[in-house]
């Protein structure tokens, strides 16, 4: 029993000079995994049109009702996404969403990406509401914000190639 | 009256004397130095655990591998009891509708009050001390009596039928704990011819520690239960309970009762460091010295001989308290009926025997024998009955195992020849 004892002793002792394991959370933060599934991003392509096509068929995948989206036409005078239409509301309730992933599946254009920012507290109900402002991502710096001005007839397809069109 | 000297009179401990020479033995020139020093004493000791706290929670942090408190008051978090004090001092002050008001609100304060009265007679240095009473191990025993009286104060003057059932639980605790601890107080006592703390500490030329090492270890044992401390801390189990007898308490007054305990462990260590580590003499340095012929340090001829001996007695008084705090983060929480059957069946009978033995000893050697050999056949004896207490645990043991297995295998043989015929069908 003394033994028995004087070996807790020890092993707290011992654990006593061990640096802690603690990671200071706010100041220090751990980096998550590649595939880690935070907030949802929607995403552009290299000359700054939007990858979503407002097909809204994330949110008829989404299991928890999350996702929100109204389509409406692309016109050459003002174009957002290369196809017929682009997300003129694009709405993710984060209180339900439960960050399965089935939007980015279901996405005909990879447009919509879980991402790996996991901050996502607020204070009140209407504040849970990703808009698309808060959802996409900055124009990259090879291309140019939507709504874009193009040439009548240059983009012809209904769902564009998954290159880089233009 | 000269500034300066005062000054160095009060950093010296000398204040009363020194009042004492300005103005002669008047009877306010002591009521003035007795105030002066319960104050002192007081508020040490009350600052004292805002300290102790964040020390506990910081080695016991470490010891579970986290960081413990780092916000509050820089990197390591110094001023987190402070916040702490704060945040329970500005909390609502009440008092349960139904609850005995006097009882109740005595109650917390009354624990400190005993928990403080007990420093009076701890030395802090040579003839630093608040009272050199003759019978000051007595003394401590007695006052820490009295906070059982608090605990059923509180439990009973909650009017709520589990802090009541809380007290009782400590008070059995408490009072049974009261026994080994004073048997084996009894054995230093024995040993130094004397109560009083001072003489205690005078006649160990060699610590107690090293001559009835088995009564300091019951010492300690018994002042963890007697302090509630793991794994004794049954009264007040977080992991199991809500609390014990403090169940209706809130704010500071719950603040109290943790200040009281706080107070109480480190008074347990100053006990320890007097009546067993030599106080706040350095007898191993003195012994080491007296090998190489030098005279040993006599910190009561020095001047500054009180202000010296205060790092020394608190250097002491700190590693035993952290050895309790050790304990804390190593050991689990033992059972009521584990605790009680230690105490009863195993503690007790082993202080008796203890007291038998060192009496006998201390009185069939010559009153002229050497120190050492004095010392020598005392540890001997000490090491002889814990050996044989340990065993005769040992053999108890393996009965009890062999005993508990035999009734299972009986039982397994039972159940397997009810079962048999019955998988036939």
């Amino acid at each position: 029993m003394i033994l028995e004892i004087l070996k807790g002793l020890g092993t707290t002792a011992k654990h006593l000079v061990r640096p802690p394991v603690t990671i200071q959370y706010p100041e220090v933060k751990r980096p998550v995994r590649y595939r880690f599934k935070g907030r949802h991003e929607l995403k552009r392509y290299d000359n700054g049109l939007e990858k979503c096509i407002g097909c809204a068929l994330c949110a008829a995948a989404c299991p928890a009702d999350a996702i929100f989206v109204e389509a409406s036409e692309n016109t050459d005078a003002q174009r957002y996404s290369p196809g017929e239409r682009y997300a003129s509301t694009y709405e993710i309730n984060m209180l339900r969403c439960i960050f399965c992933g089935y939007c980015e599946d279901a996405c005909p254009t990879e447009a919509i990406v879980l991402e790996h920012d996991y901050e996502l507290s607020f204070v009140d109900r209407a504040s849970a509401i990703y808009t698309k402002e808060m959802l996409i991502v900055p124009v990259p710096d090879s291309g140019t914000s939507t709504p874009q001005q193009v040439e009548a007839g240059s983009f012809d397809r209904a769902i564009p190639d998954m290159e880089d069109p233009k | 009256m000269n500034p300066i000297d005062l000054l160095i009179a009060t950093l010296q401990l000398r204040l009363g004397e020194y009042l004492v020479s300005v103005y002669g033995s008047e009877n306010w020139v002591f009521v003035v130095r007795d105030v002066l020093t319960v104050l002192t004493i007081s508020t040490f000791c009350l600052l004292i655990v805002i300290f102790l706290i964040w020390l506990e929670r910081k080695v016991i942090a470490r010891m579970q591998d986290r960081l413990g408190p780092n916000r509050v008051g820089g990197r390591y978090g110094l001023l987190q009891t402070v916040a702490d004090v704060l945040k329970l001092l500005t909390k609502e002050s009440l008092t349960p509708a139904g609850a005995d008001k006097w009882a109740y609100n005595l109650a917390p304060l009354l624990i400190v009050m005993t928990a403080l009265l007990m420093w009076a007679v701890i030395p802090f240095g040579p003839g630093a001390m608040g009272a050199d009473l003759n019978i000051g191990v007595f003394y401590i025993l007695a006052v820490s009596s009295v906070s059982v009286v608090c605990l059923l104060l509180a439990g009973w003057g909650s009017n709520n039928k589990y802090a009541l059932l809380g007290a009782f639980r400590s008070v059995a605790q408490l009072v049974s704990y009261e026994v080994p601890m004073v048997l084996s107080l009894l054995i230093p006592i024995i040993l130094a011819g004397s109560m009083a703390t001072e003489a205690i500490i005078g006649a160990q030329y060699i610590p107690f520690l090293f001559v009835i090492p088995l009564s300091a270890v019951i010492f300690f044992i018994s002042a963890l239960a007697e302090t509630g401390r793991t794994p004794f801390d049954l009264l007040e189990a977080e992991s199991e309970i809500v609390a014990g007898f403090h169940v209706e308490y809130g704010g500071m007054k719950f603040g109290m009762f943790f200040l009281a305990e706080f107070i109480g462990t480190l008074l347990m260590s100053a006990l320890f460091v007097t009546i067993y580590w030599g106080g706040y003499t350095l007898p191993l340095v003195n012994l080491v010295l007296g090998v190489f012929g030098l005279p040993p340090i006599d910190l009561a001829s020095l001047a500054w001989g009180r202000t010296l001996s205060l790092p020394i007695f608190f250097g002491k008084v700190f590693v035993i308290y952290f050895v309790f705090i050790w304990i804390r983060a190593t050991l689990p929480r033992v059972r009521i009926d584990q605790m009680l059957n230690l105490n009863w069946k195993f503690l007790v009978p082993l202080s008796l025997v203890l007291i038998l033995v060192v009496a006998i000893v201390d009185k069939a050697l010559p009153a002229n024998t050497n120190v050492w050999a004095y010392s020598g056949i005392m540890l001997l004896a000490n090491i002889l009955i814990a050996v044989g207490a340990i065993e005769l645990l040992r053999r108890r043991g393996r009965q009890e195992r062999a005993a508990a297995e035999a009734a299972h295998d009986d039982e397994l043989a039972d159940i397997s020849a009810e079962a048999l015929p019955a998988a036939h069908h």
